[in-house]
This record gives C-alpha cells, sequence and structure tokens, in this order.
C-alpha cells in the first residue's frame, strides 16, 4: 500500500513537471518537428538553430532582452535591499516621533492591489522622461513596502545585546548599522534580493505597456512581441521562453531553500 | 517605547529618507494622482485635461453610455475566473501540503518540484501552454485523442474551454505558493494537539477536521485573500494566451483598464475602473475577513 501511493506520486509528480520539461525539449527540436503530432520527447534531430535565430534577430533581439532583464532586475534587487534595510533599521531600532504613524501608512499599502497604480505610475513616469526607458523597470516597483516589513519584522529579532556592546566600544549608529546589523542579517537580505530579483524579472503587465522600442524590451515583455511575430513558430517560441526563465530556474535551483522559506516566512506574518 | 522622546530623530531622518522619497512618489502619489486623474478627461498624450467631476464613474453604471458594456464585460470575466480559480487554488494546495507534510523519501525535492512553476514569469507559463493547448498540434488534444477522449477541443478559443484553460493553467503555476504557506502553518501546530487527540481515540479524520483545519484557519484566512486579489487581477493568462477571445470574454477587468489606460490613454476612464474594481475587491476582503471570524468564534 505504502509503495502504491509512493508510486502514485512519482507518476503525479513527473505529469505536473512534464510541461516545462516538454518545453525545453521542444526548443531544441526543427521547424517541423516541433508541430509534429504524436509529440516527440526526444529532438531528431536534435539543433540549436531556434535559439541561433531569435538570439541576434533585429526585430526580436533576445540576447539584448536577457541583458536588459539582467540590468533592470539586478538594479531593482540593489535598490530595495538597500532603501528597505535602511527604512528597516530606522523601523525596528531608533525612536522618533511619529514611528507608528510612518510604520502603519507602509504596512497598509502592502495589500493595495497594484492596479490602482498602473495608471496613475504611467503618467509619473511619463512626466520623469522614462518612458520607453529601464528606469521605469527598475525605480517605481522598488517602493514597494514588503523589503520594509521583511527585514524590520528581522531586525527586531536580532538580540540587542550584540548592537549594545559595540556602541559601548564607541561606535555610531551607521557603524552598528553596517558592521554588526547587516552582516547579522545576510540571509534576510540574500532572501529579499533574490525575491526581488525574480518579482522584477518575471513582471508583466507594467513593462509590455511602457516599454516601446523592441530593443528596450525586457525578456517577459518580449517573449508577447516573440510570440506576435512568429505566432506558430513553437521552437523559436519554446527557444525564448527557455531563455526568459533559465535564469531564474538556476537562481531556484541554487538557493530553494532561501526563496521557499522567504515565501512561507511572508505568509505568516502577513 | 519611548515614542516622547526624539533623541534619535535626525539619524531616523536620515536612514528614512532614500526609501521614503520611493514609497512618496511611487505609492501613495499614485493613489492620490489615481483619484485626481479619475476626476478628469485625461489623456496623457494631449494638453487639455478637462474637469469633469464623478462623469467616468457615473458612465460605468449607465447601460446607456458606451462605456458600460465592455467594463461589464470584463468584470464579468474578473468574476468567473476569481469564482472557480479560488476554491481550486484553497484546496489543491492544502492537499499538495498535507501530502509534504508526512515523511517520505525525496520529500524536499518533491516539494521543490510543485513550487518550480511559480518562479516562472506569466509570460514563460503562458507561451509555453499556448503551444501545449494549440487546438490542432498542441500535446494536450494529442494526449486526450491518444487516451480515447475528445482531442479537437479548442482550449483557447471557445467556451467554457478556454476558462478551463486559463484556470487549470493558473492552477498549475501556482499552486505551490499556496501550498509553501499551508506547509508552514502546518509545521506550526504542536504535536502535542495530535498526541493528545491520539490519547483520546481520534480517528485520522477526527484528528484532521479538530485540530489540523483549526490550527490552519489563520493561514487559510491569509491564502484565501491572497488568491482572491491575485486572481481578480488576472491579466497575463489572458493576454498571452486567449488574447480576450472567444470575443472579449475573457478579457479580464485589469485587462480592460490597461487597454483602455494604456493603450487608448483614456486615462481617466481606466484610473475610475480601477477604482471601482479596488473597492470591490475591498469589500470582498472585509466579507472574507468576517466569514473567517464568524467561524473561529462558532468553533471556538
Amino acid at each position: 500500500m505504502k509503495t502504491l501511493r509512493y508510486a502514485v506520486l512519482v507518476v503525479l509528480t513527473a505529469i505536473f513537471i512534464s510541461p516545462l520539461v516538454f518545453m525545453v525539449v521542444t526548443s531544441f527540436k526543427s521547424v517541423r518537428e516541433a508541430v509534429q503530432t504524436p509529440p516527440t520527447w526526444v529532438p531528431s534531430p536534435l539543433t540549436t538553430q531556434a535559439y541561433e535565430r531569435i538570439l541576434g534577430a533585429t526585430e526580436t533581439p533576445v540576447f539584448r532582452w536577457f541583458l536588459n532583464s539582467m540590468l533592470a532586475a539586478t538594479l531593482n534587487a540593489a535598490l530595495v535591499v538597500t532603501t528597505s534595510a535602511l527604512a528597516a533599521y530606522a523601523l525596528a531600532r531608533l525612536e522618533f516621533r511619529g514611528k507608528k504613524v510612518v510604520f502603519g501608512l507602509i504596512i497598509s499599502t502592502l495589500f493595495v492591489p497594484p492596479v490602482i497604480l498602473v495608471v496613475p505610475s504611467y503618467e509619473i513616469v511619463g512626466r520623469l522622461y522614462w518612458l520607453d526607458t529601464l528606469a521605469a523597470i527598475i525605480v517605481p516597483t522598488a517602493a514597494g513596502a514588503f523589503g520594509v516589513f521583511f527585514l524590520r519584522q528581522f531586525f527586531t529579532q536580532l538580540p540587542r545585546e550584540l548592537e549594545e556592546s559595540a556602541f559601548l566600544d564607541g561606535a555610531n549608529r551607521w557603524q552598528v548599522f553596517t558592521r554588526v546589523v547587516l552582516p547579522l542579517s545576510k540571509p534576510a537580505l540574500a532572501t529579499l534580493a533574490l525575491l526581488s530579483f525574480l518579482t522584477n524579472w518575471n513582471d508583466f503587465l507594467w513593462p509590455v505597456y511602457v516599454l516601446f522600442s523592441p530593443e528596450n524590451q525586457t525578456l517577459q515583455a518580449g517573449l508577447s512581441t516573440l510570440q506576435s511575430a512568429n505566432s506558430v513558430r513553437y521552437d523559436l517560441l519554446m527557444a525564448g521562453a527557455v531563455v526568459a526563465s533559465l535564469p531564474v530556474l538556476l537562481l531556484y535551483l541554487l538557493a530553494q531553500r532561501f526563496v521557499i522559506e522567504g515565501v512561507s516566512r511572508s505568509g505568516l506574518k502577513g | 517605547m519611548t515614542a516622547g522622546r526624539p533623541r534619535d530623530g535626525l539619524a531616523a531622518s536620515l536612514f528614512l529618507l532614500p526609501y521614503l522619497v520611493l514609497f512618496g512618489a511611487f505609492v501613495l502619489l499614485p493613489i492620490v494622482l489615481g483619484l485626481w486623474i479619475s476626476l478628469h478627461n485625461w489623456d496623457f498624450t494631449l494638453p487639455g485635461k478637462p474637469f469633469v467631476g464623478v462623469e467616468n464613474y457615473t458612465k460605468l453604471f449607465d447601460p446607456g453610455s458606451v462605456a458600460f458594456g465592455p467594463f461589464w464585460d470584463a468584470m464579468q470575466a474578473t468574476g468567473i475566473f476569481t469564482v472557480f480559480s479560488v476554491p481550486l487554488l484553497i484546496l489543491i494546495p492544502l492537499a499538495v501540503a498535507l501530502v509534504m507534510n508526512e515523511r517520505f523519501p525525496g520529500r524536499n525535492m518533491f516539494r521543490a518540484i510543485y513550487f518550480a512553476p511559480y518562479v516562472l514569469g506569466v509570460a514563460v507559463v503562458g507561451v509555453m501552454w499556448r503551444f501545449l493547448l494549440d487546438a490542432n498540434i498542441g500535446a494536450v488534444n494529442a494526449y486526450l485523442d491518444a487516451l480515447g477522449l475528445p482531442g479537437d477541443t479548442a482550449w483557447l478559443s471557445s467556451l467554457p474551454a478556454a476558462w478551463v484553460a486559463l484556470v487549470g493553467v493558473t492552477v498549475w503555476w501556482t499552486l505551490g505558493f499556496n501550498a509553501v504557506i499551508y506547509l508552514a502553518g502546518l509545521q506550526d501546530i504542536p504535536q502535542e494537539l495530535y498526541d493528545a487527540a491520539r490519547v483520546d481515540g481520534a480517528s485520522r479524520w477526527s484528528s484532521f477536521r479538530y485540530v489540523t483545519l483549526p490550527g490552519l484557519r489563520p493561514v487559510t484566512m491569509f491564502v484565501t485573500l491572497i488568491t482572491i486579489i491575485g486572481s481578480a487581477n488576472m491579466f497575463g493568462q489572458s493576454f498571452i494566451m486567449t488574447n480576450g477571445a472567444p470575443a472579449q470574454d475573457t478579457r479580464t477587468a485589469v485587462f480592460y483598464i490597461a487597454e483602455t489606460g494604456l493603450q487608448q490613454f483614456q486615462m481617466g476612464q481606466a484610473a475610475a475602473a480601477a477604482w471601482i474594481l479596488t473597492v470591490a475587491l475591498m469589500l470582498l476582503s472585509i466579507v472574507v475577513f468576517g466569514l473567517f471570524r464568524l467561524r473561529g468564534s462558532v468553533d471556538a
């Protein structure tokens, strides 16, 4: 009975993940084999022509999009971690007037649906002359409340003694923050950086509407351009989808625990 | 708490400044500006933005106006998607989490696999499933055919198949996220409660019913709320997989708002629609919250 249940689980899990496997397999197929029925699971011949075709195409420069997405997601994660860590430390450890109001205001926006921000943000980004630039992808989404909420929680739980003994040794606020608090918080900072990178990398609605030029797209927005340009070239589309998921899947493989624990912690304290 | 003693005032302002600049410019300002825009005939590309009062709102509630039909069709699409996806996204991840909470070889690997689709963007998920669900050459129809089932369903361009496809793909994509949150909740239920139930001779079902379910109530409420918010904001799946087809039947409210505001630049109209959707969502969240509180007091 136990073995039977385990077998069922293995089969269900294999079916669950098979679409992803099939996507990768198809990206290495020839044009004709990609649309052949019944579908094949081992490409023959195995070819990288789909990748060669899309990576440098002028209307759909997938490699350029890859660099854009990398740059945007990396800078966004850096901006989120820096600004949130500073603000979260003030809210966790410093005493000042209006602290509760500031914290309450930030937290109250945690569940504001993003759709309410879309139209006015477009207006603001337009006034800043950021339309069709990566700044529009990097900066506005870094203002979310999650990072502050997440790091404040972590900082509050750090033992105060370490900071206090640093003060006794003559350190000032800034030194305590950079030499005691931040090094102790590496796991939390890494988790936040990872989640921010993933979120920014995968953002879709916003880049679709604020980026226009082919060379300025992110990979996710670009995929929909790629789809309109090659609606039945599934070999090309699957190659594009593989390129668009490779970095996040790699990050996930390497830091799976951080991602999953970050998500589950965000849930419990929400 | 020594809130009255502003001894760290200067340091605090400096620490807070960078974030608050971002927060002010890209969260607070948009919320207020959105309301302001919704009171105007606001086109980003035109210099004149005449004030029209609540006209953008009344138009959306006036069956005679041209804005009425498309908006409520889109709200209906969002409603259908939410009604069918939310229960599945509450129940299936719970089942997955219960299985993953057992001890068996390779448990962490299974957990990682069920979570994996969630790290993919909606564009990847959409493009991939549009291929798999293609009516003619898609793998889904090919395997249905091989099993002797109807293998010619137009998954992306007919009803109700398109809803089955959109809901099914969303469940596949996000069930791992909800499952991970449930799993954390399960691991927080004290083992002593299960031991006590066993001593009292409780069956597996009654220990699930009287220990697990009540213990999971706060987590279930959280999952329910974020799933409702997520489903009610669905956009990418429709945009990529069906592009609203058949006709405009699967064009969701967020799809309508994005097209109206950011493509046709009727930003006042779109901002008003976004506020109506948001207020509807807030009311729904309050009802859900109230229901969970009520259930809690009945059980206790």
